[in-house]
């Protein structure tokens, strides 16, 4: 098709022909009106349910907790020779969680994967959420939260500070900053779409607070300006940072001589590991929130099949890492390291294996078929299993490693206590919680960005069409 | 659409920005000395069972610290006196004296004065006096001037970075074998020179290690 004796295809990549990624003949207002509508309107009931049981294993989070700095860490399973236990899995695992929202509001920001648009906002404020519960883990995990300072280097007068070279330090910076500029990049991204919602706002408190927020937004060409700017800066600024944390966590592990830990691939194999978990959660909640509130139109099958494609690759960029772990431990000709992978696949630990097998490697493989890939109940259940993979992952690195080390007579089972379900439980519920409170005092899409991939919001949108018309 | 906010709540930002600053400096500083041993241990001088006088003592009388305190140089707790060091004088010189009343009353009984201790280690540090003494660092490094004190003071925080600040460069403070009782040292030019010297021939590896102390 040629406009004005210019190929369209130059121009709007046949912005028309492809296949829109918002459905149901959207104009800007109804976006804003569906959007805004769920932060406006009525209470939803199921809303109220869930957050009620949500909270109530949020507080059994923190009664747990307290109950842990009474005791002590005693309560948990954790002793010689497991000396990480749960505490240290849960934090690998909300980490991990965490990566699908900057991934998505950074990496694909600047590969400009306009699909992005309709899932990046719930999925930042996931990612806050799931390193709010990581952080927590790392602050326990020694059971004496009176001296949780000791991980922050502040000057003393006992003159002590962390070990600079240990990646225990590193941590504490790279999960810090990973959770201050996640923070700056999701309020960034919500100034414009708080704006909308202060000036659709009905009582003078709403508006003030809102506007308070919105930072004096008024949608001006310049402030458009500086704002897009400054989105781009900061992705640029998230993306090493999607990279950098879980290989910070990952050397948690690979620094130390334990077999099974001690190898270069982790900083990779790790960051693979988040990004398919992450967007497995991103999925999780998508699915539901898509029905609950029915936006279907706008997280359409189209974007959900885009993700189970991402989850399909990262699945098996993580089978590979296994693959190659047995490789390598075949390779070296190091008994320990021979033993340790032998051991997980076949020793104590094997149930937990090859649930992380099947779950990781072998299930996502399902997604190869495009009836999967569009079913939505199918992708809800095997996006739920990747999270369950991905846990024992983290479960069979940690606990596996420790429990069968270079001295048989130190060999032992670990088994965790009541107290260990109760919190990674509890931290489900606070992290829940979380979400349920934002999607319902936030706008969960992006207003601005959704309209942005409208078709009409193409600036060759009316001449197209106009062209069209008369072609026909 | 008409404003939301009145004129004037363009100035809160700037405001809150120049309280967020302050209130955090302040808050820094306020912990960082109030809180510190700087603060609430240094000076310590509680009012002793009987009001005795290092100046009178030693800056007068010259007795040698060692007279009293005898363990220093062998013991891990340097040790205060029984009432019999005191009477081994004090049976002779102001047997009327009113202020030695308890002195006697304890010698006669055979019950020790109550001595307030001013230097307190945490239980959890283990301390030995004589290996400092050893070492050739004076009394004066961590009592202070003592000579000349009516009561005793402490004069040093005790913390652990105090500890650590002669541990890790012990060469600033030994002296020689002859100097380790003389207040107000002067240390010499070479001090440097001589404290490796020291160190060298004592062979002195100061602790640095969690364990050297928490044992």
């Amino acid at each position: 098709m040629r406009v004005c004796g210019v190929s369209v295809k130059d121009t709007t990549t046949l912005l028309l022909d492809e296949e829109p990624l918002i459905t149901g003949n959207q104009t800007f207002s109804s976006i804003t009106e569906k959007i805004s509508g769920i932060v406006e309107g009525e209470t939803n009931k199921i809303w109220f349910i869930l957050l009620g049981l949500t909270s109530s294993l949020a507080l059994m989070f923190f009664g747990s907790m307290g109950f842990l700095f009474w005791e002590g860490v005693g309560i948990w399973g954790v002793n010689n020779p497991v000396g990480w236990g749960w505490s240290i899995v849960n934090f690998v695992f909300w980490v991990g969680i965490g990566h699908a929202g900057t991934l998505i509001s950074a990496i694909l920001f600047i590969f400009r994967q306009k699909w992005r648009t309709s899932i990046n906002r719930f999925a930042e404020a996931m990612t806050l959420f799931a390193v709010v519960c990581a952080l927590i883990f790392p602050g326990i995990h020694v059971g004496r939260i009176w001296i949780a300072y000791y991980m922050f280097p502040l000057p003393n007068q006992m003159a002590m500070w962390p070990n600079f070279r240990s990646p225990l330090l590193w941590d504490v910076f790279a999960v810090g900053t990973y959770f201050a500029v996640s923070l700056m990049f999701w309020y960034t991204g919500l100034i414009p779409d708080l704006a909308t919602l202060r000036d659709r706002a009905k009582t003078r408190f709403r508006k003030m607070i809102l506007a308070i927020f919105a930072l004096g937004w008024r949608g001006g060409n310049k402030q458009w300006k500086n704002y897009e700017f400054a989105y781009l800066l900061l992705a640029a600024l998230s993306t090493p940072l999607v990279l950098s944390v879980h290989s910070v966590v990952s050397a948690d592990f690979a620094s130390a001589v334990i077999p099974g830990w001690h190898t270069t691939i982790f900083p990779p194999y790790f960051v693979a590991g988040a990004i398919f978990s992450g967007f497995a959660m991103v999925m999780t909640l998508a699915i539901i929130a898509r029905k609950v509130y029915k936006l279907e139109h706008i997280i359409t099958v189209n974007h959900l099949e885009k993700m189970t494609k991402i989850i399909m690759l990262t699945g098996m960029m993580v089978g590979y890492a296994y693959a190659i772990e047995f490789f390598v431990a075949w390779y070296s000709g190091n008994v320990f390291e021979s033993f340790t992978f032998v051991n997980r696949a076949f020793g104590p630990y094997a149930w937990a294996y090859w649930i992380m097998v099947s779950c990781n490697v072998i299930i996502p493989q399902l997604f190869w078929f495009k009836k999967i890939r569009t079913s939505v109940p199918i992708m809800f259940v095997i996006s739920i299993l990747v999270n369950i993979g991905m846990w024992f992952e983290r479960f069979v690195i940690t606990v596996s490693s420790l429990a069968n080390d270079f001295l048989p007579s130190s060999w032992d089972y670990y088994s965790p206590t009541v107290w260990d379900i109760s919190l990674l439980i509890g931290s489900f519920g606070l992290f829940f919680s979380l979400f349920l409170l934002f999607i319902r005092f936030l706008p969960m899409i992006s207003i601005a960005e959704v309209k942005g991939v409208l078709p009409q919001a193409d600036p060759h949108y009316y001449e197209i069409t106009k062209n069209r018309s008369r072609d026909e | 659409m008409a404003q939301i906010f009145p004129k004037f709540s363009n100035r809160i930002p700037l405001l809150v920005l120049v309280l967020t600053v302050l209130l955090t400096v302040s808050v820094v500083v306020f912990f960082w000395y109030f809180a510190s041993p700087e603060y609430t241990d240094v000076g310590y001088s509680p009012e002793q069972p009987v009001a005795y006088s290092h100046k009178t003592h030693v800056d007068s009388l010259k007795i040698d610290c060692r007279y009293c305190h005898t363990g220093v140089e062998r013991s891990a707790i340097a040790g205060v006196p029984p009432t019999q060091t005191c009477m081994n004088c004090h049976v002779l010189i102001g047997v009327n004296e009113e202020s030695l009343a308890l002195v006697r009353d304890s010698w006669f009984e055979s019950k020790p004065i109550e001595w307030i201790k001013v230097y307190k280690l945490p239980d959890y540090t283990y301390f030995d006096h004589s290996a400092h003494i050893f070492a050739q660092v004076g009394c004066e490094s961590c009592h202070g001037d003592v000579q000349s004190m009516e009561r005793v003071r402490q004069t040093k925080s005790l913390s652990m970075s105090w500890c650590l600040e002669c541990h890790r460069a012990p060469k600033d403070h030994l002296r020689p074998a002859s100097e380790i009782i003389t207040m107000k040292y002067v240390y010499p030019k070479n001090q440097l020179e001589f404290g490796s010297q020291v160190m060298s021939e004592k062979n002195l590896t100061p602790p640095t290690t969690c364990s050297g102390c928490h044992r």
